[in-house]
């Protein structure tokens, strides 16, 4: 092994400093821009594999997605404009309708929770649910991913729009674990209330917001455009 | 291999291989100066995201690839960098490779990138990285600084393991997912929480200290 010892005894001038650190991040600069350049396609690859995936469970029996856009003056179109949330139309091996998903989200326990739940326009129920990001508590808050009892709530869900089509009829709303009575109700988890809540919450928000624009533009997505 | 021992004279390659100085680099970092057990250094990584093995496995490689390629441009840059601007041509070489990790982590999976989370930017400021960029790469060739780097990098994945194995186990009932014990096992939950990490670090710290009196009173 072989030890320099090189530190300079005098000062080193102010240009050599500039020029090394220059230098340097230029380098630096050089290599983390290759690397994403040489991974961009990958991870957006992966990252749409993953939502696709997250469309297929909250949609049983879907064979394939179309994405469509709900735009802000409340018309659904496969193009996006300003402001545009996404929507995934689901269709099985024969290009029936199985149902749309929606994403929602809100504020959980450790921090926003995103998920993505299944809703079935023709029986007016959320058929799945799955969590597409969330920091809760490991072995607590984290059990509304992986409860099965909780999860068993967004099997069938009662999310009924009222006569006048604008609102729920009746609000989704989390109650105390075993104390589900209703179809609306959604059981929750000891141990991880807030996060059942907020789940509840965010599904009726969602509910509200989007329900009344997909069953008024059924007619867009029921039927897979083609390819 | 076994033209290395023809000579009966010539030492056998694992005897030289043991007693070079470079084996001591390579070595130091596993036992005797283990980053997380002798120096406990790096311990935000250490205490949260070794709550699964499979976390702890992935950070700790993560650390050793930003460590082995910010010691090896480091030692390379020796003589061209003034010592007056080290550190922030240090950190500015550490947190490009943290970057690099980062894509890296991404493109290979999801899920895993889901699971570390802001964990792996925080590499930047382990301070494990910039020790050994200004105690030893600074001041060393090129193989003693791979060596001194893959050495360090491998005590702490061991370390890093240790934990996340033992609070996997205990606060979750499984190994790399796999359920271990049977249905009616009772997971204790605080070993997946922070406090969890505390108790487990703190008994493999024990232990090491307890090894380490045995030894020197056995000498």
């Amino acid at each position: 092994m072989s030890t320099v010892d090189n530190i300079p005894k005098n000062n080193t001038s102010g240009s050599k400093m500039l020029q090394v650190m220059g230098g340097l991040g230029a380098l630096c600069a050089l290599l983390i821009v290759m690397t994403y350049e040489g991974t961009a396609d990958r991870i957006a690859q992966l990252k749409d594999e993953a939502l696709q995936q997250a469309v297929f469970s909250v949609l049983p029996g879907t064979a394939s997605t179309q994405q469509f856009y709900i735009n802000a003056d409340q018309t659904i179109s496969t193009t996006p404009s300003d402001n545009a949330a996404t929507i995934f139309a689901g269709y099985d091996a024969n290009g029936e309708f199985t149902g749309v998903a929606v994403e929602a989200s809100g504020r959980g326990y450790a921090d926003v929770i995103r998920i993505l739940y299944g809703y079935d326009p023709v029986n007016e129920k959320v058929i799945g649910f799955y969590v597409l990001e969330s920091k809760e508590t490991p072995g607590l808050g984290d059990k509304i991913e992986k409860d099965e009892s909780f999860l068993a709530n967004f099997q069938s869900l009662d999310v009924e729009l009222n006569e006048s089509g604008d609102e729920l009829k009746n609000e989704v709303i989390t109650v105390k674990s075993g104390e589900k009575t209703e179809e609306w109700q959604v059981d929750g988890i000891t141990g991880a209330t807030i996060s059942s809540r907020a789940i509840g919450a965010m599904i009726n928000t969602s509910a509200n917001e989007r329900l009344q624009v997909i069953q008024d533009n059924l007619s867009v997505i029921q039927n897979q455009p083609e390819q | 291999m076994s033209q290395l021992v023809k000579d009966p004279k010539e030492k056998s390659f694992f005897t030289t291989l043991a007693e070079s100085p470079s084996t001591n680099e390579f070595i130091k970092g596993i036992w005797k100066d283990n980053p997380v057990f002798v120096q406990v250094l790096g311990m935000c990584p250490v205490l949260a995201v070794t709550n699964t093995a499979e976390n702890a496995l992935a950070m700790g490689f993560a650390t050793t690839f930003v460590l082995v390629m910010s010691n090896i441009l480091v030692s390379l840059l020796r003589n061209v960098i003034p010592k007056e601007v080290r550190i922030a041509s240090y950190i500015l070489i550490i947190a490009t490779f943290v970057t690099i990790t980062d894509y890296a982590i991404q493109a290979i999976s999801v899920d895993l990138h889901k699971s570390l989370g802001a964990f792996i930017s925080l590499i930047v400021v382990n301070c494990l990285i910039l020790s050994r960029a200004e105690a030893f790469a600074s001041k060393n060739t090129f193989i003693p600084s791979v060596l001194d780097a893959l050495g360090m990098g491998l005590g702490f994945v061991l370390a890093l393991f240790s934990l996340g194995a033992v609070r996997e186990l205990l606060g979750n009932g499984s190994l790399f997912g796999m359920s271990i014990f049977s249905d009616n096992f009772q997971e204790w939950i605080v070993m997946i929480l922070p406090a969890g990490g505390f108790f487990t670090l703190a008994l493999w710290l024990l232990l090491f200290n307890i090894l380490k009196e045995r030894r020197s009173h056995g000498k």
